[in-house]
């Protein structure tokens, strides 16, 4: 077990359910982590691997129906936010855990202004007037890098680009001083070179606001850049866990493994032919009682099927 | 021409496609979006040329051009000897087998009231006037090259996975037997371990079939993999058109530089060896493209002459053509267009 003294979230056991009209799919499986004070954990897995529901069924941003969170509990500096009644849950989302969406385009509202929507939670949340507000909306304009801060806070998001959209979520997200960011895919949906000024933009503010991030993302190349431990999740498992370096180095789970190969690199020599990992994910109509990589991986053996392996510390 | 060396089987020249815009209560004709901005490239046959771009800079706009899925505003496409810019509709339809597309979304790319079968034999229906037994051997034969199970034939796209559907995609462009597939981001909505499957399967057709790709792609590291030569395309230009191995060795355009340079290293220890170039600010809209290079607003090595002067592709070193007038230190760089345009067009790609 590690120290988990300095932890600002500690998620254990958590299970997430959807009941849909086919039956129920469990999506996320007894997941448990920890994050630390002023860590980047990084989130890896293909679409339909459990990650982005794990993190909106820890802050309940879930619809319930369908979704159901079964079990588990989550520690915000002690306190289980999965318990606690709505309103409450309401002054925790946004002032102490903030969340930037994967696609800038549609997660702010079209018809208020940037000023209104970065200086709602600074209202809402703080408690600040609005003459504070705008100040405030100011200053984290100007913390992302966005020019000419004090006029742009009455412009709408059309006439924003994809970029400087999503730098506006992070202010957004970063505006109450949170203690943890998630960050659901924040740079898939732009381009390489926009993606490389948000990453260089979270690297700097995390030197200078120190807070703990949740970083979502299936491009391991963005995880390499930034991350400090990674999650590899794979069918609503955590499936590995490590340290950045020690993961890319020595990759210790099949899916991790095979994962690491699918992709060609931007440097050293070229591979003749890509490796493939055969098949498909897996779609869990049931609770799982065996391995879920199991159908597509090079080791399966009998035990395999039998039996849903134990997350265990491996000492390699 | 006689066997002296690969034969360009697609040959673009000066393609220019403008979108007008319309404004005012007359809807009056006030400017245009320049998606394509006057390139040129050929494509030896058999080979794969990458083009990569940021979105907005006309990747897709010229693999649609190409194939004449739009009417473009001025340029020549010659494809296997014919301008298909040019044809006439009858002509067109006639020439529509050799050149096919896989386009970028699996879902919305197929009609989902169609079965598998239907799909992919709807070329055929098309232009061949075999019977029915006949198609559907053929369907079952492309369903055998692309790795789909032949019980599948008579189900429908929502049941199939994203890497299945994109398979689909690919049967139904080989159905005529093509000699050339533009690929428009075929791998771009699909999972890593998917995109890796999808990415084999196209190179294995390749070999077997002796097809020439136009791989349209934002992923750089899978570009490098499948393409043979590699244009770069910013603003609707090409910034940089090289052979593969040199431009991932040495990009010489800044734009080529600083794109290549925000790619991620998916590897911690040389991640953080890298230098990287951060471009700052966005791409201007091309309905208003800067004057002189396109590059010059965002350029990290900009000077005074690229705010005036509009730089040609040109070949810098074999076989590498650069816009850029940092490379203009050539003997007689200025002066007659007209000739370096000329040099440009027979040499791109081809070794004669």
């Amino acid at each position: 077990m590690p120290d988990r003294a300095a932890s600002v979230l500690d998620v254990r056991g958590l299970k997430t359910v959807f009941r849909t009209r086919g039956g129920e799919v469990h999506a996320v499986n007894s997941v448990s982590f920890h994050l630390e004070k002023g860590e980047l954990l990084g989130v890896v897995g293909e679409s339909g691997s459990g990650k982005s529901v794990t993190m909106m069924s820890l802050i309940g941003l879930l619809p319930s129906p369908p979704a159901d969170v079964r079990a588990g509990e989550v520690l915000l500096d002690g306190r289980d936010i999965l318990k606690i009644p709505p309103q409450e849950l309401r002054r925790v989302r946004g002032a102490r855990i903030g969340f930037v969406f994967q696609d800038p385009m549609t997660s702010l509202n079209p018809v208020f202004t940037l000023g209104d929507q970065i200086m709602e939670p600074l209202i809402e949340h703080m408690g600040m007037t609005k003459a504070q507000a705008a100040s405030r909306a100011v200053e984290l304009l100007e913390l992302v890098g966005i020019p000419d801060a004090r006029r742009r806070l009455k412009s709408y998001p059309h006439q924003f680009s994809g970029g400087m959209r999503q730098r506006v979520m992070i202010a957004i997200a970063l505006a109450c001083d949170p203690d943890v960011l998630i960050a659901d895919e924040p740079t898939t949906a732009l381009d390489v070179t926009i993606q490389a000024q948000i990453l260089e933009l979270v690297k700097s503010l995390r030197q200078k606001l120190g807070m703990a991030i949740i970083w979502i993302t299936h491009d391991l190349g963005v995880i390499a850049g930034i991350a400090d431990r990674v999650m590899v999740m794979y069918g609503g498992h955590i499936v590995e866990q490590a340290p950045v370096r020690e993961l890319f180095a020595n990759p210790q789970h099949p899916y991790t493994r095979a994962l690491l190969k699918t992709i060609p690199a931007i440097s050293g020599p070229r591979e003749g032919r890509l490796e493939v990992i055969e098949g498909q994910p897996p779609i869990l109509m049931a609770a799982p009682e065996a391995c879920p990589f199991r159908a597509r991986c090079e080791y399966r053996h009998d035990r395999c099927d039998r039996e849903n392996p134990a997350r265990r510390a491996s000492t390699a | 021409m006689f066997d002296d060396g690969p034969r360009p089987l697609v040959q673009v020249q000066d393609l220019r496609m403008y979108f007008p815009i319309f404004s005012g209560i007359f809807r009056r004709h006030t400017g245009d979006v320049k998606a394509v901005d006057g390139i040129s490239f050929d494509i030896v046959e058999g080979e794969t040329l990458g083009l990569v771009g940021e979105s907005g800079c006309g990747k897709s706009t010229v693999g649609r051009a190409l194939l004449r899925l739009y009417n473009i505003t001025s340029g020549r496409v010659i494809i296997d000897g014919e301008d298909v810019a040019s044809l006439g509709p009858e002509a067109l339809r006639k020439k529509r087998p050799t050149m096919q597309m896989v386009f970028q979304d699996p879902q919305a790319s197929l009609n989902p009231r169609m079965t598998l079968a239907r799909i992919i034999g709807e070329p055929l229906n098309e232009h061949t006037d075999w019977s029915t037994a006949r198609k559907l051997d053929r369907i079952y034969e492309l369903m055998d090259a692309v790795g789909l199970n032949r019980r599948f034939a008579n189900r429908y796209p929502h049941e199939f996975s994203g890497g299945q559907r994109q398979r689909i995609g690919i049967a139904r462009a080989l159905a005529l037997n093509p000699k050339f597939i533009v690929c428009d981001e075929p791998i771009a909505a699909l999972d890593v371990s998917i995109q890796a499957q999808v990415v084999n399967l196209l190179e294995d057709l390749q070999e077997k079939l002796g097809l020439t790709y136009l791989f349209i792609s934002h992923d750089l590291s899978m570009v490098r993999h499948i393409a043979d030569r590699v244009a770069v395309m910013y603003l609707g230009r090409i910034a940089e058109l090289s052979p593969r191995d040199p431009l991932y060795a040495k990009p010489l355009h800044p734009y080529a530089e600083a794109l290549l340079s925000a790619v991620n290293e998916p590897d911690p220890v040389r991640a953080a060896n890298r230098r990287r170039i951060i471009l700052t600010g966005d791409v201007p809209s091309p309905a208003n493209p800067p004057k002189g290079c396109n590059f010059c607003t965002r350029c990290p090595k900009v000077f005074d002459r690229c705010r005036t002067e509009k730089p040609e592709l040109r070949e810098v070193e074999t076989g590498r053509f650069v816009a850029c007038h940092l490379f203009d230190d050539k003997p007689q760089a200025a002066g007659s267009t007209g000739a370096s345009e000329a040099n440009e067009r027979n040499q791109q790609g081809v070794t004669q």
